[in-house]
Parts: C-alpha cells; sequence; structure tokens
C-alpha cells in the first residue's frame, strides 16, 4: 500500500484491505436487514455475531458485553449520557480530566449546563498523568460517574487506568474509559483494566469510518440515546451497519493478531525520529511521556515558529501530519491538552505531532527527518522570536 | 481553504528578513492567537524605498505579511498609511473568515511602522 508520507495515524487509518474483502459482500449480495425472517438474513445476523466475538475478543470481554455504535463519539456519549440519565436521582456528580476528547468534554458540558450536573475536570502533570490522589479526594456521595481516558490523542500518555478505576469502585462509582487511541495499538484488557465501559473506534484500527464499539460489563444498566426497533439489546436502535460492523470485527481481530508486531516495527522508528529531532532541530521540546506512552505518537513544540506553517510547508513536500497550533483550529484557541499540560501559549503554537501506523517505512521516516528541519528552517528565518532570540 | 495566492505569497515569499538601520520598525500582535508581526521600513524622499516582514504565524499571517511588503513598496508615505486590511485580503483572493483578523495585523503593521518612522523624524 502505497502511504509512505502519511503520519497522521492518530487522526485516522486507511481501511486494512483485508477489511475492505471481508466487508465487500455485505454491500450488495447479503444486503439484507438482519432482523428479517428468511435464511440470507439470518446470515447477516451471524455475520454481526461473528464481529461481536471478535470485538470481544480484542477487550478480553464476553460477546454480549458488546454493543455497536456509529464510532468513538456516539460510544462516549452513550456511556456518558446514559449513566447520567439512569442515576440522575442517586446523583449529579461527573469526574472527567482536563486532556480529554471534545466527545467526553463537550458532552459533560452539555450535563452541567442543560441538565443539572456538576463537573469536575481534574487536572494533569506536565506529563498528562491524572493523580489516583487527586481523583480520590475529589470523589463525593453525589458522583455516579469517573470518565477518563486511557491514551491521549495528541501526547500518547496512558492514564494509570487500573489504579484509577479501583478508586472509583471504592466508592461505588462507575468508571468509564475513551480508548480510542490505546485501543488495537497496545493489549487493552477490559477486565485487567477493571472498567465497566470503555469506548473505542473503528477507523483508528484500519476499519471503516462511521463504526464504534462500546463495552459495558455485564450488570451495568444505562439508558439509550437512541430509541426505536430494540436493537443491540434495546441499547442501540436502527438497522445493524452490517458492513461496518462486519468491518470492525475483522479490523479487530487483526489488530488482536497484529499489534504486538506493530510496536516491534514502530517504536524504533518513533523512537529514531525522536533522537535525529532533538539532534538536527535545536529548541525542540518533547511533549508527553513518549516512553512510557503510545508507542506510535511524537509529540514536540518547535519553538519559535508556528505549527499550522510547519504543516502548510510539509504538505507542500508531500507529509501530512497534524499540530495543536490555535491557528489550525478554527477557535483561534491552542491545544486544551497542552495547555493543560502547562505549556506556553507559543510553545503549544509550534507543536507537532506525529503519529505512526502500520504502512510507515524507514524510508519514509529518513526522508521526513531530511525535510524538516529545512521547512523549519525557513520559517525561523521568517520569525522575529528567532532572528531576534539573544 | 487558502487561495492559490496566498500559498504562494507563503511558500515563495522574498520579502522576509530584517532591514539595518531601518527607518521604522512596526511591533504588532493579536493576543487572542498569539501572531507577530514585524514590519521594518527604508524611507526615501518620501518613499518606501525598502520594506520588509518577520512573523511569527500561520500561513495566513505569513502571506498578508508578504503581500502588505509587496503593497507598500514604492509607494508615498501617505498612500502606504491609507492601505486597508480589506485591500490586503482582497489581493490575496480573500482569506477564511477565521483568518481575517491576519490581515488586520497587516494594516497594523503597516501603521505601527510608519508611526515609529514618523515619530523618530520628529525627534532628531
Amino acid at each position: 500500500m502505497e502511504l509512505k508520507n502519511y503520519f497522521d495515524y492518530n487522526a485516522t487509518t486507511p481501511v486494512d484491505p483485508r477489511v475492505v474483502e471481508a466487508m465487500r459482500p455485505f454491500f450488495s449480495e447479503n444486503f439484507h436487514n438482519p432482523s428479517s425472517f428468511y435464511s440470507q438474513a439470518g446470515e447477516a445476523l451471524q455475520a454481526i455475531e461473528v464481529a461481536r466475538e471478535q470485538a470481544a475478543k480484542l477487550l478480553n470481554a464476553r460477546p454480549d458485553e458488546i454493543f455497536f455504535t456509529s464510532g468513538g463519539t456516539e460510544s462516549d456519549n452513550l456511556a456518558i449520557q446514559g449513566v447520567a440519565s439512569m442515576y440522575k436521582e442517586k446523583g449529579n456528580h461527573i469526574i472527567t480530566s482536563a486532556i480529554e476528547h471534545p466527545a467526553v468534554l463537550k458532552t459533560c458540558q452539555f450535563l452541567a449546563k442543560k441538565k443539572g450536573f456538576e463537573v469536575t475536570y481534574l487536572p494533569v502533570d506536565e506529563k498528562g498523568y491524572v493523580s489516583p490522589k487527586e481523583l480520590k479526594e475529589s470523589i463525593k456521595d453525589a458522583t455516579i460517574l469517573v470518565t477518563i481516558m486511557h491514551a491521549n490523542n495528541e501526547i500518547g500518555t496512558l492514564q494509570p487506568l487500573k489504579a484509577l478505576a479501583e478508586i472509583a469502585h471504592s466508592r461505588g462509582v462507575y468508571f468509564h474509559t475513551d480508548a480510542v487511541q490505546s485501543t488495537g495499538k497496545i493489549p487493552v484488557d477490559v477486565k485487567d483494566l477493571g472498567v465497566d465501559m470503555l469506548s473505542f473506534s473503528s477507523h483508528k484500527i484500519y476499519g471503516p469510518k462511521g463504526m464504534g464499539v462500546l463495552y459495558i460489563k455485564k450488570g451495568v444498566k444505562i439508558d439509550p440515546l437512541l430509541f426505536g426497533g430494540g436493537h443491540e439489546h434495546g441499547l442501540r436502535a436502527g438497522t445493524e451497519n452490517v458492513t461496518g460492523i462486519v468491518g470492525i470485527g475483522k479490523a479487530a481481530e487483526i489488530a488482536l493478531a497484529e499489534m504486538r508486531e506493530e510496536e516491534k516495527k514502530l517504536r524504533p522508528l518513533r523512537d529514531r525520529l525522536k533522537k535525529m529531532i532533538l539532534e538536527t532541530i535545536p529548541d525542540v521540546l518533547v511533549n508527553g511521556d513518549p516512553e512510557n506512552g503510545l508507542y506510535n505518537t511524537l509529540n514536540v513544540s518547535i519553538r519559535h515558529i508556528e505549527g499550522e506553517s510547519i504543516l502548510a510547508l510539509l504538505d507542500g513536500n508531500g507529509f501530512a501530519l497534524s499540530s495543536g497550533s490555535a491557528c489550525s483550529s478554527k477557535s483561534l484557541d491552542p491545544s486544551h491538552v497542552l495547555l493543560a499540560i502547562g505549556l506556553k501559549h507559543e510553545d503549544a503554537h509550534g507543536s507537532l505531532r506525529i503519529s505512526l501506523g502500520k504502512y510507515n517505512s524507514e524510508d519514509a521516516v529518513n526522508s521526513l527527518l531530511e525535510t524538516l528541519p529545512v521547512v523549519v528552517q525557513r520559517l525561523r528565518s521568517m520569525s522575529p522570536f528567532w532572528t531576534n532570540k539573544k | 481553504m487558502y487561495s492559490k495566492k496566498v500559498i504562494e505569497h507563503f511558500q515563495n515569499s522574498k520579502n522576509y528578513g530584517k532591514i539595518e538601520n531601518a527607518d521604522g520598525i512596526g511591533k504588532v500582535g493579536n493576543k487572542k492567537c498569539g501572531d507577530v508581526m514585524w514590519i521594518y521600513i527604508k524611507i526615501e524622499n518620501g518613499l518606501i524605498a525598502d520594506a520588509k516582514f518577520e512573523t511569527f504565524g500561520c500561513v495566513a499571517a505569513i502571506a498578508t505579511s508578504s503581500m502588505a511588503i509587496d503593497m507598500m513598496k514604492g509607494k508615498p508615505v501617505e498612500e502606504a498609511l491609507a492601505i486597508t486590511n480589506k485591500a490586503v485580503a482582497e489581493a490575496l483572493d480573500g482569506l477564511p473568515p477565521e483568518k481575517m483578523h491576519c490581515s488586520i495585523l497587516a494594516e497594523e503593521g503597516i501603521k505601527a511602522a510608519i508611526e515609529d518612522y514618523m515619530s523618530k523624524k520628529k525627534n532628531n
């Protein structure tokens, strides 16, 4: 597959050709509604159950704990709003972190603004870690949910979920995690982590877009967001996206089989990127905790220049990356994650995220390492912060 | 999202750098997004004989800086003072709405550089 200069796998991934092949029969050959009576419909239903088992295996869960959704965003919404709706009589307090994905943050903000909830946003330290001690001190009698992400999408920091979930449970509080960035990259075992709910997404693991999973531990009850024909045990109505479900199932199966190989290949590439960038470009900050975080992610602040400009010059050379700069967002605010780990505005502005995936090669990494210093040099020669640096 | 002209000015601008012993330097910045633009000018016989920019900012900030230099160079000081942000944006075949503030920075930069020149002249 020709994708050599794509370095934005945390944003999305191409669909693995084996996943496309698995999905293909369910577009036009077997298009049947899985809820119908005839035998072809039974085959579609059977395909869904195979996918459910594949997704369950990836998480070390039971198939009846897997609920298919339209993606990570819906899974997060379903978990948080589902708990809020079900347990609002019990309490109105939710705890999350300052570095969550907007799917979690904005859902919490909505509940606070429109539904009478109180939300605590736990701060993180300079590497992006939530403190278990701080979580412990934040739980109140009114707390009904703790939702903290597994791996951060921008800096790759992995939270100590096991410890955090234990603390929530010691106070009888449900624990949800957005594991969109970790699932499929590293082993994610819901039993070991001890989480009650977990979200993951198909398009981050070489599956199709528009598909996600919410794992809900057996016995945990939440309200649905979508009402209708009783699909997914009444938790997520709507005729099943059979092709998408088959796709996420196959992607989960491949991820489980190949993630260790991926790590073996990608970790050294990422480490080489980090080492060489620090050697060839002065005034670079490494954000997060690369050694202990996601092995495919490197986030650096290239000081004295701005991220969107870096992206644009790299794009002109055929490289696809992303940045947490204010200029590359419509809001004009730099990344909330980079600000939460204590970066100054101008350093968040100059951030660059390199996220590797299975179609990256050493050649591509080398050519990025050749181009990046040239791009940085050009932009720095234009920047008053650089040319007037003492 | 950007016009061809914006990209061209961003990628190929030769208008950046310092002017040693500039007659005026305008230093402006946008507090909200963090962009910073410095405009250097050299004045001869009431004309802007040379101008250069140094900018920390996005594609639009760099492109508007470069276009502002093109537009002011060779112009009488009074004419350069009349350059508006809209004129800079139009000369670039437009900017995305959320990037219009970059053109305001360019207008402010030109004005600040000329004001700096005027106040130095007065003090001499």
